[in-house]
C-alpha cells in the first residue's frame, strides 16, 4: 500500500518531505505545550539557531559541490578564540578583519588540498579538524579567553543587539541565507557548483574550472564560520578553546535533514534553513515539555534516519532497499 | 635498484609503508628520549594503544566493506556505563565478585545490539552508512546522557578496577586481550568466507550481488563486530579508570579512522588489512607516548597527527598515480 503510494506520488512527497515533517512537529509541540507558539519563544529559537544556521549555509554549498567539511567545528573554536582574544589586544575594528582573514586562510588550505590536489575531502577535513583544534590550544595556551569590558564595547551588537526589535543574529542569518540562496539558484557560480557536484567529469568537459569552484566552496564555508564566530563571540563575550567541538555534526545533521544529498549535485539553502529550524524547534519543544536536554539527540537520530530514508525510498520508488 | 626489488623485507615494507614509519618513529624516540626504550614503557604503549586499537580492528572490517561507523565513541561510552552500573544493581549484591560477569556480558550485548541496529538500518533502508552512523553517534550519546543522568558511575567492586593491573607473563592483560583480538580479526578477514566476501562487497558491490553473495548480512555482521569491539574497548577503559563518565570516548571515531587510514585501508572499500591497521594504531600510540615523554605539550600532537594524515593521503595519491604500470623509483 505504502509502496504503491510512494511510486505514484513519490517525487512530490520527496520534495516536500521535510516541510511536512516540520509542520507535523510544530503542530505536535504546540498541542503539548502552550508556551511553544508564543512570539517570544519562536524568536528565541530563531536566535539560538543562528550560529549553526550560518555555518550550515556554507556547509550546504560544500556538500552540493560534492565534498564534506568536518573541520567547521574546530574552525569555529579557532575563529571565536581569535576574535575574542584580539578584541582586547587590538580593538574590535581590527580584530574582526584579522580573524576573518585567518579563518579564510584555513578555508583556503582546505580548498587547496581538496580542490587543487584532489584529495579525499572526508579525510582532509578530518585531519584539519584535529590540526586546527591543536592550533587553537597552542594559541591560547589551553586558557579560556574573555573580553574584559563587556558593557562598553560596540562588539556586543552582533550577538546581543537588535534592529527594529529583531535580534541581530536572526537578521544576519536571514540575510546570508537569502544572499546565498540567490547566488546558488540564479547565478553562474551556483550552477557551476551544482554541475561539479553532480558529475565532476562532465563538468570538466563542459569547460567548468572544477578546481577553482571547489576551492571557492571551501572559502565560502570558512567565511560563514567566521561570521558565526563573530555572533558567538559577541554573545558570550568570551570563549572556551573547544567551544565548537561537535558543531560539525549538528551542522551536517541540519544539512542532511534539509534533503541535500551527500553525493553532491542537489540541495538547497532554504531547505537547509528549514532543517536547522527543525532541529532547533525539536530541542526547544522537548525542553518545554520537561524532557532531559539530551533527549533531543535521541529524537534527532530517529528524525534524520527517517527523513533520509523516505527521501531515498521516494527516489528509488520502493520503501526497502533491494539489497539482498 | 635490482637488489631493492629482490629483498623480501624491503618489498614488504613497500607494500606496508606505515610499518616503515613505525620503525622510523620508534628509532627516533629511542635515540631522542632516555625513557622511551624501556620494557615498562613498551607495556604502557600497548595498553594505551589497546583502547583505540580494538575499535580500529572493527573499523577496518567496516571500511573494507565499503561502509563507515562514526558511532563507536558513543557505543564505547554506553557499554562502559552499563558495565560499571549493572554491577551495583541490587539483585547482584550477593554475587560477590561474580557480579562483574553479568555486567560485562550485558555491556558487550548492548554494543552488539547498537551495531546490529546500525547494520540493519544500512541494509534495509539503503541509506548511506555515513548518515546512519552520524545519526547514531548523536542518538547513542544522547542515550548515554539520559541513562547516566549526566553523572559519572564509579565501580564499587575493586576486583573490577584491579583487573587492568593484572598481567600474563611480561604482558599486561589488556595488551593480551588486544593482541588476541588482532589475531582473531586477522584470521576472520584472511581465512574465512565472511572475510573474503567482505572484500568482495566493498570492492564491487554490483559484482558481489551478481556472484550470489548476500550483501546485507555481511554488512550487518561487520557492524555487529565493530559494536562488540567498541563495547569491549569501553569495558576495558572503564576498568582502567574504575569509572564510566558520560563523555567517555568523545572524538575516538576520529582517532580510529585516522589510524585505519594510516594503515592503508581505502575509504572506498575493498582494500586494506589488519597488519596495516596494527601499524597505524602503533604509529599513533608511539607518537603520542614518545612526545609525551619528551614533554611536548599535548596540543602539538593534534597538529602533527592531522598533518600526517593529510600527508599520507597526498603521498598515497602520488604513489598510486605513478604505480599504474608498476613501481618506478
Amino acid at each position: 500500500m505504502l509502496m504503491t503510494r510512494l511510486k505514484a506520488g513519490g517525487p512530490a512527497i520527496a520534495k516536500q518531505g521535510i516541510l511536512v515533517a516540520f509542520i507535523v512537529f510544530m503542530i505536535a509541540f504546540s498541542l503539548m505545550s502552550d508556551r511553544f507558539l508564543s512570539a517570544d519563544n519562536i524568536m528565541s529559537v530563531f536566535r539560538q539557531s543562528a550560529i549553526i544556521g550560518v555555518m550550515a549555509i556554507g556547509a550546504t554549498i560544500v556538500v552540493i559541490g560534492g565534498n564534506l567539511d568536518l573541520s567547521v567545528g574546530s574552525m569555529l573554536s579557532f575563529a571565536t578564540v581569535l576574535v575574542v582574544d584580539l578584541h582586547d589586544k587590538i580593538g574590535p575594528e581590527l580584530a574582526i578583519p584579522v580573524m576573518v582573514l585567518a579563518t579564510l586562510c584555513l578555508g583556503a588550505i582546505n580548498g587547496f588540498l581538496i580542490g587543487i590536489l584532489r584529495l579525499n575531502s572526508l579525510i582532509v577535513t578530518l585531519g584539519m579538524l584535529s590540526a586546527i583544534q591543536g592550533l587553537v590550544l597552542i594559541y591560547s595556551g589551553g586558557q579560556n579567553v574573555d573580553i574584559v569590558d563587556q558593557r562598553g564595547t560596540w562588539f556586543a551588537i552582533f550577538g546581543r543587539g537588535a534592529v527594529f526589535g529583531i535580534a541581530t543574529p536572526i537578521i544576519i542569518f536571514g540575510t546570508l541565507a537569502l544572499i546565498f540562496h540567490i547566488i546558488m539558484t540564479t547565478m553562474p557560480f551556483g550552477r557551476r557548483v551544482h554541475a561539479v557536484g553532480g558529475n565532476p567529469t562532465a563538468s570538466v568537459f563542459s569547460g567548468i574550472p572544477r578546481s577553482r569552484v571547489v576551492f571557492m566552496t571551501y572559502l565560502i564555508s570558512a567565511l560563514c564560520v567566521a561570521i558565526a564566530a563573530i555572533i558567538l563571540g559577541s554573545r558570550v563575550m568570551g570563549s572556551q578553546n573547544n567551544v565548537g567541538q561537535g558543531y560539525e555534526l549538528q551542522v551536517l545533521a541540519a544539512v542532511i535533514l534539509g534533503g541535500t544529498s551527500l553525493l553532491g549535485g542537489s540541495g538547497s539553502i532554504l531547505r537547509t534553513v528549514l532543517g536547522v529550524l527543525m532541529l532547533a524547534f525539536i530541542q526547544n519543544g522537548l525542553i518545554l515539555m520537561g524532557q532531559p536536554y539530551y533527549t533531543q539527540w535521541l529524537v534527532t537520530w530517529v528524525v534524520i534516519i527517517v527523513a533520509v530514508w523516505l527521501d531515498v525510498a521516494a527516489k528509488r520508488g520502493r520503501l526497502f532497499s533491494p539489497i539482498a | 635498484m635490482a637488489y631493492f626489488y629482490q629483498n623480501p623485507a624491503l618489498r614488504w615494507l613497500m607494500r606496508n609503508p606505515i610499518w616503515g614509519f613505525v620503525l622510523i618513529v620508534f628509532i627516533f624516540f629511542s635515540l631522542a628520549s632516555d625513557h622511551f626504550f624501556d620494557a615498562r614503557n613498551f607495556q604502557n604503549i600497548l595498553v594505551q594503544t589497546s583502547t583505540i586499537g580494538l575499535i580500529a580492528l572493527g573499523m577496518t572490517l567496516v571500511m573494507i566493506n565499503g561502509n563507515i561507523d562514526l558511532s563507536v565513541g558513543a557505543t564505547l561510552a554506553l557499554a562502559a556505563a552499563f558495565a560499571v552500573d549493572v554491577q551495583s544493581w541490587a539483585m547482584f549484591t550477593t554475587w560477590g565478585n561474580w557480579q562483574i560477569l553479568p555486567a560485562v556480558c550485558l555491556a558487550l550485548l548492548v554494543g552488539i545490539a547498537m551495531g546490529a541496529i546500525n547494520g540493519f538500518i544500512v541494509w534495509k533502508t539503503g541509506v548511506d552508512a555515513f548518515i546512519v552512523t552520524l545519526g547514531a553517534m548523536l542518538g547513542i550519546r544522547g542515550l548515554v546522557f539520559v541513562y547516566t543522568g549526566e553523572q559519572s558511575f564509579y565501580a564499587m567492586n575493586f576486583a573490577y578496577s584491579d583487573f587492568s593491573a593484572l598481567s600474563v607473563g611480561p604482558l599486561p592483560v589488556l595488551a593480551v586481550i588486544f593482541l588476541l583480538c588482532v589475531l582473531a580479526v586477522h584470521w576472520l578477514l584472511s581465512r574465512t568466507v565472511h572475510g573474503r566476501n567482505t572484500y568482495a562487497v566493498g570492492g564491487n558491490r554490483e559484482a558481489a550481488v551478481n556472484a550470489g553473495i548476500r550483501v546485507g548480512p555481511h554488512m550487518m555482521i561487520n557492524f555487529m563486530i565493530i559494536g562488540f569491539l567498541a563495547a569491549l574497548s569501553g569495558v576495558l577503559l572503564s576498568t582502567q579508570m574504575g569509572a564510566a563518565t558520560p563523555n567517555l570516548g568523545r572524538d575516538y571515531e576520529l582517532w580510529v579512522i585516522t589510524a585505519v587510514v594510516l594503515g592503508g585501508t581505502k575509504l572506498t572499500g575493498g582494500k586494506g588489512d589488519i597488519i596495516g591497521t596494527l601499524g597505524g594504531v602503533l604509529a599513533i600510540g608511539i607518537l603520542r607516548n614518545g612526545m609525551n615523554l619528551m614533554q611536548v605539550p599535548a596540543f602539538y600532537v593534534y597538529v602533527i597527527l592531522g598533518s600526517i594524515l593529510i600527508a599520507v593521503l597526498f603521498l598515497d595519491k602520488r604513489f598510486n598515480a605513478s604505480t599504474d604500470g608498476g613501481l618506478r623509483l
